[in-house]
């Protein structure tokens, strides 16, 4: 039985200078599945993800989204073509109000040019922006300035942005950075949720947050894909074992 | 029940804020000693909140503003002297040269970014200046271009008498008036949010899926049309274009009036540019270094009032009023 992959890394290489981070991998994702790429630090994870979310293209190999080729679009077109992000350090519209920090990523699908209009008109956009931030907790917080946010709120601020392209699949890196136990309770829940509509591909470090969550995680070792599989094929997996307690 | 009107008159004022200015405006010319002073407030008010669009607004500091300024006040005079064309089509002619000259110098500034963005627009705003400065048969050179006469004109079937400087005040005040409300209205359009969002955060603006350089080009070019659009009307005022009006000076002189006015604030660079001239004109009468003076003034408000004259009173108001 086979799926049209959502997401397809062929042959994919990243260079940065004469410093290997991707050696060419390949990977397919399939829609709504919740996958992880985990691996020890140093692994090549965060080149990965930023080569397959837009940041900057790969040195070789081919990205395809939907059957469609995509390799080295510029970073816009990302969201606009259904793939969004949330960032490992949170990058959000700092003097901006939360509220402000959503309408303007809901806004995107709705208006990019338009010098005359009026925005506060456009209710449908202001409404979404509630609703999502409704959905990650924030309500309250609405007019509070993003750089005034605790760091776990900025967090889910960007999940709320992430989710305002009404993306298909979301590529999250360390979506619970810094955040203390009860609020990556909080995240790992949502993301949960979220995979069940759209296809989720997170970056981790932290296996055991993945391992219980996760329908099929990839491991990053030396720009290089050590395993893949179920959480069980990975546990049961010498090599995996081995590279991550040899890292300490 | 006060504080409920407080609020209520500072949120009309704040949804209606072109209104307000141009009201403010209308009885300007009272508060000045003399009209020319006030004319020349109009002028370069429009000049620092056309570059605060691209300044406050977006972030980008660009050092290149007088190219703009200066070529809608060449174009505007060249059209009238060398080619004898009415004053409303000269007006026009400045305006669009000056943005086809912002889409030029845009075009290659924004491919760099902070320090070196201010290099580049700098660097080509001194080509400009250069440029006219060597055309003498069309600009005269270091005497700067002549002999512009808008003696008479002809508005919804009345004569205006343009030499009388009431009459003029209030004839520019109606395109700056314009000007000020399309700005108002780019400001408050979806648009505005992505100039703000680019300002913010463009890693962040770009994975949301806005394309940056493009919104930073359609702002640099709408700030080069209201640029130049002063730069026509003070040929207009002045009845001559001194080469001064190209020279790097006048873009120092916008970045001070955006911050001596605060640059966070649609009013707040208009309010700057009063200050400035106001201080300008009345040292110059006392010390001929009133650069120096009006050096210490800047630096006094930007260690005090960081928000800008203009912009630390509206937050001032804005916490009586939440309160």
């Amino acid at each position: 039985m086979t799926v049209a992959p959502i997401l397809e890394v062929v042959g994919v290489s990243k260079h940065f200078g004469r410093f290997v981070a991707l050696n060419n991998v390949s990977a397919s994702f399939e829609p709504r599945k919740l996958s992880a790429i985990i691996g020890p630090n140093g692994a090549g994870k965060s080149t990965f993800f930023n080569v397959v979310s837009g940041a900057f293209p790969p040195s070789a190999g081919k990205l395809r989204f939907d059957g469609r080729d995509i390799t080295g679009s510029p970073q816009h077109t990302f969201a606009r073509l259904g793939i969004a992000k949330s960032f490992q350090i949170t990058n959000v519209f700092q003097q901006l109000s939360a509220h402000e920090n959503v309408r303007v990523a809901v806004q995107m699908r709705h208006a990019r040019y338009q010098l005359l209009k009026a925005r506060a008109d456009m209710r449908e956009v202001s409404d979404r922006a509630s609703e999502l931030l409704a959905r990650v907790g924030l309500s309250g917080l609405r007019d509070r300035a993003a750089a005034d946010l605790a760091h776990g709120q900025q967090r889910a601020l960007e999940v709320a942005m992430a989710l305002a392209s009404e993306p298909v699949l979301l590529l999250m890196d360390e979506p619970t950075a810094g955040m203390s136990p009860e609020e990556t309770k909080v995240m790992m829940d949502l993301i949960v949720e979220l995979a069940a509509e759209r296809s989720v591909i997170l970056v981790e470090h932290k296996m055991k947050l993945v391992m219980g969550i996760c329908e099929r995680l990839l491991v990053l070792h030396h720009g290089e894909f050590l395993a893949e599989g179920t959480p069980a094929d990975i546990k049961a997996n010498d090599e995996v074992r081995r590279v991550y307690l040899g890292q300490g | 029940m006060k504080a409920k009107l407080l609020h209520g008159g500072f949120e009309l004022v704040r949804r209606h804020r072109v209104l307000a200015v141009v009201l403010f405006l209308l009885v300007f010319p009272l508060l000045m000693p003399y009209k020319a002073l006030a004319i020349n407030i109009l002028i370069f008010g429009l000049f620092a909140v056309g570059f605060n669009l691209l300044f406050g607004y977006t972030g980008l500091l660009s050092f290149g503003h007088a190219a703009f300024l200066g070529v809608g006040s060449y174009l505007t005079g060249i059209s009238m002297v060398h080619f004898a064309l009415p004053w409303g089509l000269a007006l026009l002619i400045g305006v669009v040269a000056a943005g086809l000259v912002g889409l030029v110098i845009g075009y290659l500034a924004i491919r760099t970014r902070g320090i070196y963005f201010s290099m580049v627009t700098l660097a080509l705003a001194q080509i400009v200046y250069y440029a006219f400065y060597k055309a003498e048969q069309w600009t005269g050179g270091e005497n700067g271009l002549r002999g512009i006469q808008v003696p008479a004109m002809e508005l919804f079937g009345h004569r205006f008498d343009f030499i009388d400087p009431t009459t003029k005040y209030y004839v520019i005040l109606v395109f700056v008036a314009l000007a000020l409300w399309l700005v108002s209205r780019v400001l408050a359009s979806p648009f505005g949010a992505v100039i703000e969002a680019v300002r913010e955060n463009e890693k962040r603006a770009a994975a949301c899926g806005y394309d940056v350089a493009r919104t930073k080009l359609l702002v640099f070019v709408i700030s080069a049309l209201i640029c130049g659009l002063a730069g026509s009307l003070r040929a207009l005022h002045l009845s001559v274009v001194p080469i001064e009006s190209l020279h790097y000076l006048l873009s120092g002189q916008a970045v001070m009036m955006c911050l001596l006015g605060g640059m966070g604030t649609f009013f707040g660079p208009f309010v700057g540019a009063a200050v400035f001239l106001t201080l300008e004109d009345v040292v110059t009468t006392i010390t001929r270094n009133w650069m120096a003076v009006v050096g210490g003034v800047f630096m006094a408000c930007v260690l005090f009032f960081p928000a800008g004259l203009w912009g630390t009173l509206v937050k001032r108001a804005e916490r009586v009023v939440r309160l």
